[in-house]
């Protein structure tokens, strides 16, 4: 993590890559190109990916898309995706409607 | 790299962005120091992105009104960004007539300090928001009031301040303020030491130990608040809600989802591990709380939860304010659950102090020294 503290750190320029028009979070649309450039923007952590693009932040809640998106960042910063902590996981584990959370009989 | 700059800042919340862009943008050096590993991990990102007027502290509705009138607005254009705000009013809902009284009683406090606000009946109240239930009997309108992002608006300063050249360090957890000469000059942390001729100390609830380390105690208190995020739904309605009850309040998001916070009433007891932790007990709360006003989304799928802490002030209003005994020192902390709809504002007033410059709004009421004994 040492290596991602300094958010002045030289990534060199963003390239466009073939594969940038690819989809890789379903839910929300998000494509890989958008998440490399995020990185560029400063996003280092995949917290702040995903509250800057929404990645993960769909229906599954980021259980399709966690570690296709953590490999991007972490290549994209240079290092390893052990180095990168998940973003945290949320209740409920799957969608609920209202009627069916708010019941307490 | 050096670890010199005219100023530090202590918190990468939306209020030290804030305040490190207008720096940078006045041509100052600024350093940001974040204890967390993610910019923005505290309240800046865990709150109801209310950028409201109505229901303020007639102390706070200056720096409100201010914010809404002149920054808000352009705010996206600004920071090259969408953080999307809406400006769409705030409806607070009643029932009851015990509600009425409540929102009348607001209504007033709030049209003598010169906002536009006024109290509706149920009817009117569905003509602007006609998914709203007919037990809803009148409600207080103040069409100035809206909401934004306070996820993206945080990173857009952050975001634009880093463009700017402004340094942001973090997983940098400040443990001293060091005084040089009488004056506040050095920001420790465990692994560096950073030296700016001005610093700003924005760490939500952990500026008071900070504070206390130089004698300068803020009486504040973490609070929990817990909100819930549905599925995308069809564009629907944009103005932001509360209640009377205060049975819940949020907003339809420009991604589609609802973003609906409440509480249980256990928030000052619930278990925690140091972290703010959602309570089993408390989103099936609030979609009672949302199904009493909104019965037509009982259907919607909740998808996520979340919480986070506020940091509360004895008397529920922020300290903004240089302090005395430690020239060079400014304090920005205890904005009490209300402080993403007057960042920017508070941001802008924040590079004035740093830079000595005559403030644009007047920030006595937001002294350090204010707290006195009840006789």
């Amino acid at each position: 993590m040492q290596n991602n503290k300094d958010r002045s750190r030289n990534l060199g320029d963003y390239l466009p890559a073939a594969d940038d028009a690819m989809i890789i979070c379903r839910c929300e649309e998000i494509t890989k190109g958008e998440i490399r450039k995020a990185v560029h923007d400063g996003m280092f952590t995949l917290t702040e990916i995903r509250r800057y693009l929404r990645t993960g932040m769909g229906l599954c809640q980021g259980q399709t898309c966690g570690r296709l998106i953590k490999g991007i960042v972490a290549r994209e910063l240079g290092v390893s995706p052990l180095d990168l902590e998940p973003a945290v996981s949320r209740a409920p584990m799957r969608p609920l409607e209202m009627k069916v959370l708010g019941n307490e009989k | 790299m050096k670890n010199n700059a005219d100023i530090i800042i202590i918190g990468s919340g939306v209020i030290g962005n804030a305040a490190a862009y207008y720096l940078a943008k006045k041509g100052c050096s600024v350093i940001v120091l974040e204890k967390s590993e993610s910019i923005g991990n505290g309240g800046s990102s865990r709150n109801g992105g209310g950028v409201r007027q109505s229901g303020r502290d007639k102390r706070e509705l200056p720096l409100a009104m201010y914010g809404i009138k002149n920054i808000w607005p352009t705010l996206s254009e600004e920071l090259d960004m969408d953080v999307e705000y809406y400006q769409q009013g705030n409806l607070r809902l009643g029932k009851t007539e015990a509600h009425l009284d409540i929102l009348s009683g607001l209504t007033k406090d709030a049209a003598a300090g010169g906002l536009e606000v006024r109290m509706i009946g149920g009817e009117e109240a569905r003509a602007i928001c006609p998914y709203l239930s007919q037990e809803v009997t009148g409600a207080s309108w103040c069409p100035t009031d809206g909401h934004a992002n306070p996820m993206l608006t945080t990173l857009a300063y952050y975001r634009k301040a880093r463009q700017l050249g402004v340094r942001f360090i973090t997983g940098e957890g400040v443990q001293e303020i060091r005084k040089i000469r009488g004056k506040a000059r050095q920001v420790v942390t465990q692994n560096a030491a950073y030296e700016g001729a001005t610093i700003i100390l924005a760490a939500g609830y952990e500026s008071r130990e900070l504070a206390s380390q130089l004698g300068i105690d803020i009486p504040m208190t973490q609070a929990l608040l817990e909100v819930l995020v549905t599925e995308a739904q069809p564009p629907m309605f944009y103005q932001m809600l509360g209640t009377a009850a205060a049975d819940f309040y949020g907003h339809q998001s420009t991604h589609g989802s609802f973003v609906f916070g409440g509480s249980s009433g256990f928030e000052g007891v619930n278990r925690d591990n140091g972290t703010p932790t959602t309570a089993s007990i408390t989103a099936s709360c609030i979609c009672r709380g949302i199904m009493k006003y909104f019965p037509m989304l009982e259907d919607v799928k909740i998808v996520r939860t979340w919480a986070g802490w506020m940091d509360v002030c004895a008397d529920m209003v922020p300290v903004i304010s240089p302090v005395e005994e430690v020239p060079g020192l400014i304090i920005a902390a205890a904005f009490s659950g209300h402080g993403f709809g007057i960042a920017p504002m508070v941001g802008l007033l924040l590079s004035e102090l740093a830079t000595a410059e005559t403030t644009t709004l007047d920030l006595c009421a937001f002294r350090y020294d204010r707290f006195k004994a009840k006789i």
